[in-house]
């Protein structure tokens, strides 16, 4: 039975005030924007204390089977929860490999010992997740992953090397894409996927320091590590369509997922708010006609990404160069995030040239940081030049 | 401020309709051949064409049903002017719709239906809003005197010599006021063409001068202005519509020729120069493409509150500059053959060009978008 109109509404008041009573104070340090920027143990602790407090309050994985943690209710109230958590700008809940990609994929595609086993460790924060797809040679070509998983009795052996690892060095598991047949006629048949066990003998993380002078990010070393044969998920030679499926959950597909924010948007408006006080020529900065004219660009170009959003559900709107608004997504998004952070910068005056650390920045530095770390999402996941081409070869036909 | 984030967008069963209908009839009807066939017309357009367009009830959709159109307001007007600015097909439709604009908001039921049952009949009408070279400046001097006679004239008037009644803005006992002006009213040569960069429209200045206004042709009162800044608006969008179709146009153009030029023995498409910027044109077209629709969700109820005019604002400045950028890699990317008057290529730069100037440029309107959303 759905839940009426009524009962969401009380839930969705329930939720805010208790968002409002919980957020957490300003700890003295930046936070992360993204899970992608935990980058030292005190931010962890931190995001791990503030995501088993959402959880142990039940808002977190609401949808998710009640003995596995979860609430067992419908999705409509996870919503609700996301909701409230943007709108009441709250830390974000930072193991959302775990929550967005291998929970939801256990949830539907694992076993009931799986379930028992990872679950409610996913929910509660106590077992962070990282991902093992990206090789240092395989960045976009994620079929070609070289990854070595050699079955010896009862356990696989493990050799070769992630890279990109989110969270490497935190995590407790990872969901990985290793090769366990190199002879296989087809590259993709030869891969297998596990969910694999990161704390043992063989398994070593080197953290990547980012541009942005932080961590977040890890090179995973794989040296004749034996992990248990029975961390296959589905069998040998199933490898790149579970992925598959793991992408769907990675590019945004919400079901399943177990909710909870991902990432603290950032939008023209908070940009605007932190400058009205910026002076340019001994006036508001926000009286420059010059600056008024980027302003506006940037208002718009947030607004259309939002209403090609709205369009891109209307059928009848989407007849010519279809499949242009999806598919382009990622691509006009990320290149918008990074071109606003950079303005944001600029129009800071000379304060623009402070950076975290030093206690004039404007907002500790969180546009300059931010700014930096935009480049991860036009980078990750594909760069916008190799976003380019798809839609260039996909949507207008263009040879490759 | 007005609200920051008004993303409504909604698109009825009857523009779906429309939508198709329009784009399927403007394709079979106005190849590009056709197009260049009416490039040095003395009208621009093929009155048996026109004909049809009435016949389908186009001139007649944002017209009341009372006055015999269809009543479907503005909002349905988008998908057939961004169909026709997709086979970059002219006809006096937009200055129709805007002058029926003008007098539904400013007029009275006398004047509307009297004068709007012959624009939903196909019988071409226009406005005459500009007095200078500046759409920024809002000042009316073409004089209405006591007597009701006109002095002076109006510049860019659209598709003037077609129109059998101007809705013209004039200074009328220190207000501003609207007179509506028959064809048969103006004197031998007060219609002066424009020589336009774009030849698929046309435009004249004319000289009022000498016209008595009939006194039941005459409009004033208050609403004479909020109708004429509303009518800015609205042409601003439908020039918006139809730039988005051009761009759309344009984009088929740009791609049909990366697709089969080859150098360096190569299809010139796969090099990543032309690819990528191509590729933007796309986003930006479909963006153009949200916000027109987006202003026509806004229009549903006819007013043109706060929202509605940041949405119309918005179109414009998007739609023609896209339509700029557009026109102005075709030509590069046609490389010789784009120099030529042959390519059509240059159809687009010169639409690009004349868009922009009408109703405000790009710059207009986000000098105005910023007193709206930062002040």
């Amino acid at each position: 039975m759905s839940a009426s109109d009524k009962e969401l509404k009380d839930f969705r008041t329930e939720v805010s005030a208790w968002m409002k009573e919980n957020n957490p104070a300003n700890p003295g340090f930046l936070l992360p924007q993204t899970f992608m920027e935990v980058g030292d143990e005190r931010q962890l602790e931190f995001l791990r204390e503030w995501q088993h407090k959402i959880w142990s309050a039940g808002y977190l994985g609401m949808a998710w089977p009640k003995k596995y943690g979860g609430r067992g209710v419908e999705a409509n109230f996870q919503s609700i929860a996301d909701q409230e958590m943007r709108r009441n700008g709250v830390p974000i809940c930072f193991n959302v490999i775990g929550l967005g990609w291998a929970g939801p994929l256990i949830n539907e595609m694992g076993t009931e010992e799986e379930k028992a086993k990872y679950l409610k460790g996913i929910l509660n924060a106590e077992d962070v997740w990282c991902q093992g797809f990206s090789e240092p040679d395989h960045g976009s070509d994620l079929g070609n992953a070289q990854l070595r998983a050699v079955r010896d009795g009862d356990e696989y052996v493990l050799n070769g090397q992630k890279i990109w690892t989110t969270m490497g060095n935190f995590a407790k598991y990872m969901i990985m894409l290793a090769r366990t047949n190199p002879e296989a006629p087809r590259k993709y048949d030869g891969l297998s996927y596990f969910l694999s066990p990161m704390l043992v003998p063989g398994i070593e993380t080197r953290p990547i320091r980012k541009i942005t002078g932080e961590y977040g990010f890890t090179e995973t070393f794989f040296t004749d590590a034996r992990i248990p044969a029975d961390c296959i998920m589905g069998e040998e030679g199933q490898g790149w369509k579970i992925a598959m499926q793991t992408l769907q959950y990675e590019r945004g597909a919400e079901a399943g997922a177990a909710g909870g924010q991902s990432m603290v948007r950032v939008v023209v408006d908070d940009m605007i708010s932190e400058l009205r006080d910026v002076q340019r020529d001994g006036e508001p900065v926000l009286k420059d006609p010059v600056v008024r004219d980027q302003l506006v660009k940037a208002i718009m170009e947030e607004r259309a990404m939002m209403l090609g959003e709205r369009r891109s559900h209307i059928g009848p709107l989407t007849t010519d160069y279809p499949g242009s608004l999806p598919l382009s997504n990622k691509l006009r998004a990320t290149e918008m995030t990074r071109r606003m952070r950079q303005l944001a910068i600029n129009l800071q005056g000379a304060e623009g040239a402070l950076y975290v650390g030093d206690d004039e920045a404007r907002q500790g530095g969180f546009w300059q940081r931010a700014y930096f770390n935009s480049f991860s999402a036009t980078i990750g996941g594909g760069t916008s030049q190799v976003q380019a081409n798809i839609v260039a070869e996909h949507i207008l036909g263009l040879p490759k | 401020m007005s609200s920051p984030g008004n993303t409504a967008l909604r698109f009825s069963e009857e523009q779906a309709m429309l939508l198709e209908v329009a784009r399927e009839f403007c394709r079979n009807k106005s190849p590009i051949a056709e197009v260049r066939a009416q490039l040095e017309t003395q009208d621009g357009f093929d009155q048996a064409l026109w004909d049809e367009m009435v016949l389908l009830g186009w001139a007649g959709i944002a017209v009341p049903e009372a006055c015999g159109g269809s009543g479907l307001g503005i909002g349905a007007l988008i998908p057939v002017v961004e169909s026709m600015g997709r086979a970059m097909l002219g006809t006096p439709l937009i200055s129709s719709a805007l002058a029926a604009q003008l007098l539904l908001r400013a007029g009275n039921s006398e004047q509307t239906e009297r004068l709007l049952p012959a624009i939903a009949g196909g019988s071409p009408a226009t406005v005459a809003l500009l007095d200078n070279s500046d759409w920024g400046d809002e000042t009316v001097s073409l004089l209405l005197d006591e007597e009701r006679i006109l002095h002076g004239s109006k510049k860019f008037v659209p598709d003037a010599s077609v129109a059998r009644m101007v809705v013209v803005s004039v200074l009328h006992q220190g207000e501003v006021a609207l007179a509506i002006v028959r064809a048969d009213q103006l004197n031998d040569g007060a219609i002066y063409p424009n020589t336009l960069i774009d030849q698929t429209k046309r435009s004249a200045n004319v000289d009022f001068s000498g016209v008595l206004v009939d006194e039941n042709n005459l409009i004033t009162g208050p609403k004479v202005a909020e109708a004429l800044r509303d009518t800015r608006l609205l042409g601003a969008l439908l020039v918006a519509a139809e730039a988005t179709g051009a761009s759309a146009a344009c984009l088929d153009t740009i791609v049909e020729y990366l697709k089969t030029r080859k150098q360096f023995g190569k299809l010139i498409g796969s090099y990543q120069a032309l690819k990528h910027p191509t590729v933007d044109i796309l986003t930006a077209m479909d963006s153009s493409r949200s916000f027109i629709y987006h202003a026509a969700t806004l229009l549903e109820e006819g007013v043109v509150d706060a929202d509605a005019e940041i949405a119309c604002r918005m179109a414009k400045a998007h739609a023609v500059e896209t339509l700029l950028y557009a026109g102005d890699r075709a030509v590069q990317f046609h490389g010789g053959m784009g120099f030529t008057y042959e390519c059509d290529a240059q159809l687009y730069i010169r639409r690009a060009q004349w868009s922009q100037q009408q109703f405000g440029d790009a710059q207009h309107h986000r000098k105005r978008l910023a007193a709206l959303l930062l002040d």
